[in-house]
């Protein structure tokens, strides 16, 4: 084993650290260390957006960061987005509007759908579509995840 | 070891005294290979906290692009209005997250003939800028790659910019995938047309093992017409050109596509992008 | 006292909402790759490089070196029988003598961490004589090539043959078809995690899958352990469209278990998992079509060809669904069929949604657009004029019994509405090459296409896959324990539903999906709402009884006078006796109900006989862009009316249909696993391209409801027809669109512009 690296990682609001491999990734640092398993990974090639988290309110695929390149940065995963007990209502939009089947992808997608809402306030389909583009559902052919974000982006 | 230096100089000193340190920008490319277990780095180089890195700016007719500025600001905004080429290339890449880390250096870096932002930087005759353990060197995209996912940059050395010509004629890029979004390239082309010198110039990818220009193209182009002007350039004279270019790529078949698919289609798309700078 | 008259919700018809979305959207619903026990090791697999070889030797002593790695095992150490498999046992659980496909698994580690594994599997020596793979059907059907396995390269034939032989139509028209390998692409890889019990006498596992009794016998067998020695509990499954009804991982994590003692837990990469689980089979199709020249259908010759890679999994009934619905959704008296599922080197195939049909489907399809054309009649009126009805015989001499509305299914799907034409102001991503920029809208052409298809719902040949459920009612509050797989269709959602609406009670629980229960049979097959839905119906239904027998004896009525209706019992005039809740205050009522199809018989060598439980049907019209000179295609639009005997739940419903549909679009246009000689070149999403967000049509579905006689509830299944027939129709829509007459999917931009 290499040499570890200690980083330290604001994670949903609480202070995180550990010891690292250099190689370890966000993604592994989430589930493996911190043992915030919401965030799954679907791929190995930054392909299926199922780990994307925000860094620093940004939406990205936690498999394309290292752990230490995060060190000293703000990181919020689904498990964060809930305000005590309500949930955030981009989740409440996805369970009414049956935006999941087998839910795999549900995490990353409720993550990117939050990111490109805060970017385009008032999305129009097409613009919901392009920011989803990288997240990849296979259950629900996304028709119901469109119409989620877009329900939430009216609701808001 | 993880160094995330705030310099370009202290990133080429680390580089001094930890040469196998890998450099990463945005690591689209790079954390796939790690995922795979190809690499497993010891020591990494993080370009994100350079600041001067992560910056555009415009001077004299030159815009300089700093390496490891992300896809998602070429995008949109004023570099996409003075580089409308690269904007259109910058689109294609990969995903909103992707086009938020990936940048110009990690494409250089690659060196894969699929990087969707280098025929752009061939056509513009794009000047790479290095910096080295003794200063700053800079040289041609064209003698940087020097083939498929190779090029000239030597140890100890990090891509630091991208310089380019702001340009007042047409450009436009297109790139053909088997799906809409979200796909390697199987053929593409950036197209830039400078009516002040009376070139149009054509760069291709995915159809040789580096950026291709299709020179004698150009050549017979500018041959065929004056190119001060758009307006001479007939429908014939498009489909002619699109196919002298297909004639210069020098694309294989692979898992991807054929070598004829390639070939006809970087046909199609060179020719339209000239029909789209007549037409402009 | 008068009846409530309050709207009860998440009864049957209603959008309720599924029950584990609230984790799920939260995160917090526990994925088999989530799993983890305190000492647990990881297990990890060395696969066989080559698609056949012979291994000459296997040494494991520098593995067995590394610090961390605990276990090490090969062939030898199977304590039970060596091979498993869902109708055939042929595959090893680790090669022994041979490896008949590149990925096939050789040796199993156990370590301390993923990465010791890695390095485990990289320090294995195995000394491998490389052959030359057999690669292509034909020759495993003219045996002109020694067999690759002992049970031989022919995995199954079977001909059906009906009327006469020699009739020929006054209208002929015949094409090959071919269809490449497609992959399920479900997003949670393979994971388990196995616990061992002390001493090793059993082990329960954890483990995404289809059909939970069915791993536990193949693994019980492979492990040498009784039955009831091995548990398993349903971990969160991420998706599953046929690819988890085989064995994956499931007796490789027991057997580190058990050697090792410790907790093991095993889980696939993205890459690991296109070798780890089957696919959709690859097929050749020769059809042949005889009609008279106003369009009717008299008779359909067809030559099948399925490679079913190295080892048969359920080849043999893939086989069968594609040669028995070669006629597709129409009336057709006369039939010569002729279909191999043949054993390669190519990687294994087996269930995927569709399962045989969709293959089929889109040579007759193919087919019927080419006697409409010969027949001069358009797409639409060839379809309507030889649709099926209740009561025609198929090609095998079974009957259809079930509710057939396929002229219903094409006329409704013909009235939907036509998208907008494409303009100038169309965006740039609803059009072919997108983002790429690479159309000329001017240049670009539209195209409309159409395929009605017919899907057998269940298992076949006689097979009872029966479903079981147990409701127990207690203090007003309902639990419902199953054995059924939930994979994300809904199974979970439409249980309470069925209980809220037959015990009037709103309070349902579902109790952990594991075998301490009966069977629920697989989920696939389209089977799920019909059997479980049945046997969770059935053990309802009886509880309701026992309440109803209880309040009748307290009250001293007459047990036949009284029924629940809404929340209520009531008697004969309809007056409330006593709320469900309050009868069975203090009270329990269980009630364990195990639901059976109705039977069917094999097929003779004739291909005759009654053997197929069920059908469903549907109709796809697909409307497509598409930039002829390079290839590229947008589909626009895809109408559909689907029979479903009833809408149990809307939205959900509309999520199978929807996700079915981007299935069926990616097989027609951009998915296929790339094979040569043997060797997958794509096994990654970054080059196994899935319908993204922008890749997905609008669709616009109508549901056909004539409540199926024979299904408990009267809805049929629905999820596998949305992914049949569209393919075809997409086909069909390039076809028009372009006028190049396709006949393989995916289509290839080469095969529209070359």
């Amino acid at each position: 084993m290499s040499q570890m690296i200690k980083v330290a990682i604001t994670v949903n609001g609480q202070h995180t650290t550990a010891m690292v491999e250099p190689r370890t990734l966000l993604v592994q640092y989430l589930r493996d260390n911190l043992n915030l398993t919401a965030t799954n990974v679907g791929c190995d090639t930054s392909s299926c957006g199922a780990c994307t988290v925000h860094l620093n309110g940004e939406a990205v695929k936690s498999c394309t960061i290292l752990a230490v390149q995060a060190d000293g940065e703000n990181v919020t995963t689904v498990e964060g987005l809930a305000n005590g007990n309500e949930m955030h209502p981009m989740q409440q939009a996805f369970m009414a509007n049956h935006g999941l089947q087998c839910g795999y992808c549900t995490p990353g997608m409720v993550m990117a759908a939050i990111s490109l809402v805060k970017d385009i306030p008032n999305p129009t389909e097409e613009d919901v579509r392009i920011g989803l583009e990288g997240n990849l559902c296979r259950c629900t052919g996304y028709h119901n995840i469109v119409q989620s974000v877009l329900a939430y982006a009216e609701g808001k | 070891m993880i160094y995330s230096p705030k310099s370009i100089s202290n990133a080429v000193q680390i580089l001094q005294d930890d040469p196998d340190a890998q450099i990463l920008s945005g690591g689209t490319d790079f954390m796939v290979e790690v995922n795979f277990g190809h690499r497993a780095p010891t020591s990494v180089l993080s370009l994100r906290a350079i600041k001067e890195l992560c910056t555009w700016s415009q001077q004299d007719g030159v815009i300089r692009i700093g390496s490891a500025l992300p896809y998602a600001q070429m995008e949109t905004g004023p570099l996409a209005k003075l580089l409308p080429a690269l904007a259109q290339a910058a689109r294609t890449v990969g995903s909103p997250q992707i086009r938020a880390a990936g940048t110009l250096g990690g494409n250089l870096g690659t060196s894969s003939p699929a990087g969707d932002s280098l025929p752009v930087l061939y056509a513009l005759d794009a000047t790479i800028i290095i910096a080295t353990a003794t200063g700053e060197r800079r040289m041609a995209v064209k003698d940087f790659m020097v083939g498929p996912k190779r090029n000239a940059l030597s140890k100890g050395e990090i891509i630091t910019a991208v310089e380019l010509p702001a340009s007042t004629g047409y450009q436009g890029y297109s790139k053909v995938g088997v799906r809409n979004a979200m796909v390697i390239s199987i053929a593409s082309a950036c197209l830039v047309h400078n009516p002040i010198d009376r070139s149009v110039r054509l760069a291709m990818g995915t159809v040789g093992p580096t950026i291709i220009r299709a020179s004698a193209a150009e050549k017979w182009l500018g041959e065929e017409c004056d190119l001060a002007s758009a307006s001479s350039i007939t429908p014939a004279i498009c489909a002619e050109f699109g196919r002298r270019c297909g004639d210069e790529s020098q694309p294989i078949t692979d898992h991807r596509s054929t070598a004829e698919y390639r070939r006809h289609a970087v046909s199609v798309i060179t020719s339209r992008l000239l029909e789209r700078c007549a037409a402009s | 006292m008068s009846v409530k008259t309050r709207t009860r919700r998440d009864i049957l018809g209603t959008s309720a909402l599924r029950p584990d979305a609230v984790p799920k959207v939260q995160g917090k619903f526990a994925f088999s790759s989530d799993l983890w026990a305190e000492n647990m090791l990881w297990g990890a697999t060395l696969r066989s490089p080559h698609a056949y070889a012979r291994i000459v030797s296997i040494d494991t002593t520098a593995a067995w070196k590394i610090d961390g790695v605990e276990c090490v095992l090969t062939h030898e150490d199977v304590p039970g029988k060596p091979t498993y498999g869902l109708i055939a046992s042929d595959q090893p659980v680790l090669a022994r003598d041979f490896v008949r496909y590149m990925g096939e698994p050789v040796v199993l580690v156990a370590g301390d961490h993923p990465e010791t594994c890695r390095r485990a599997l990289a320090a294995i020596k195995v000394e491998y004589e490389v052959l030359e793979p057999l690669v292509d059907p034909e020759k495993s059907i003219d045996l002109s090539v020694p067999p690759i396995h002992p049970d031989g390269n022919l995995i199954r034939r079977q001909q059906i043959i009906r009327g006469d032989q020699s009739l020929i139509g006054e209208v002929v028209v015949e094409g090959n078809y071919e269809l490449g390998m497609q992959d399920q692409a479900f997003l949670g890889t393979e994971a388990a995690l196995a616990l061992p019990d002390p001493g090793g006498t059993g082990v329960e596992l954890y483990v995404a899958t289809q059909w939970l009794h069915e791993d536990r016998g193949q693994i019980a067998a492979c492990l040498n352990l009784p039955e009831d020695k091995v548990r398993l509990v349903l971990g969160g499954v991420g998706g599953a469209f046929g690819a988890r009804e085989d064995i994956s991982l499931q007796v490789h994590s027991c057997l580190l278990a058990l050697r090792t003692s410790r907790p093991v837990k095993m889980q696939y990469s993205r890459q690991e998992s296109f070798f780890g689980h089957v696919h959709r089979h690859p097929a050749r199709i020769w059809m042949r079509h005889h009609a008279t020249k106003d369009g009717r259908l008299l008779r359909v010759e067809a030559r099948v060809v399925m490679d079913g890679g190295a080892y048969a999994s359920t080849s043999s009934a893939v086989l069968i669904n594609a040669v028995t619905h070669v006629q597709g959704p129409y009336k057709c008296e006369h039939a010569t069929v002729d279909g191999y599922a043949v054993r390669t080197n190519n990687p294994p195939c087996g269930a995927m949604r569709g399962f045989g049909v969709v293959q089929a489907c889109f040579a007759h399809e193919g087919q019927m657009d080419k006697l409409a054309l010969a027949c001069g009649i358009s797409p639409v009126d060839i379809r309507l004029i030889n649709a099926m009805e209740t009561g025609d015989r198929l090609i095998t001499g079974q009957t259809i019994l079930n509710s057939a509305p396929v002229a219903q299914c094409i006329r409704e799907t013909a009235e939907i509405p036509m998208p907008p034409n494409m303009t100038n102001d169309t965006d740039v991503l609803a059009i072919p090459g997108g983002s790429g920029l690479t159309a000329t809208p001017s240049k670009i052409r539209r195209g409309i296409g159409w395929g009605v298809s017919i899907k057998n719902l269940m298992y076949s040949e006689g097979f009872d896959d029966f479903s079981t459920a147990r409701c127990t009612v207690e203090d007003g509050r309902v639990s419902l324990k199953f054995a059924t797989s939930e994979v994300g269709q809904g199974f979970v959602t439409l249980a309470p539903q069925i209980a809220r609406t037959v015990l009037g009670l709103d309070e349902v629980f579902i109790e952990t999906i594991d075998t301490g229960i009966g069977s629920a049979g697989s989920t696939s097959a389209s089977r799920q709402t019909w059997m479980s839905g049945g046997a969770v119906n059935g053990a309802c239904k009886l509880v309701a009884t026992n309440i109803i027998a209880e309040v009748a004896k307290m009250r001293g009525l007459d047990p036949s006078t009284l029924q629940i209706q809404g929340t209520d019992i009531v008697d004969l005039s309809g007056n409330a006796v006593e709320s469900v809740v309050a009868a069975t205050k203090g009270k329990r009522f269980s009630e364990t109900y195990e639901f059976h199809h109705q039977p069917t018989g094999e097929l003779d060598e004739n291909g005759q006989g009654d053997c197929h439980t069920a059908f469903a049907f549907v109709a796809h019209r697909a409307v497509v862009d598409v930039d002829p000179d390079l290839g590229l295609v947008k589909v626009v639009q895809i109408a559909t009316a689907q029979d479903v005997g009833r809408v149990l739940n809307p939205l959900s419903l509309l999520g199978q249909v929807e996700g079915g549909i981007a299935q069926g679009l990616g097989l027609a246009v951009m998915e296929e696993i790339i094979v040569e000689n043997g060797r997958v070149r794509n096994p990654s999403f970054t080059d196994y391209l899935l319908p993204t967000a922008l890749d997905a049509p609008d669709v616009i579905a109508r549901y056909v409801e004539v409540p199926d006689p024979y299904a408990p509830l009267g809805a049929k299944g629905v999820g596998e027809p949305p992914c049949i027939s569209v393919t075809p129709a997409i086909v069909a829509a390039i076809r028009d669109a372009t006028g190049v007459d396709l006949l393989r999917v995916p289509v290839r931009p080469q095969d529209i512009c070359l």
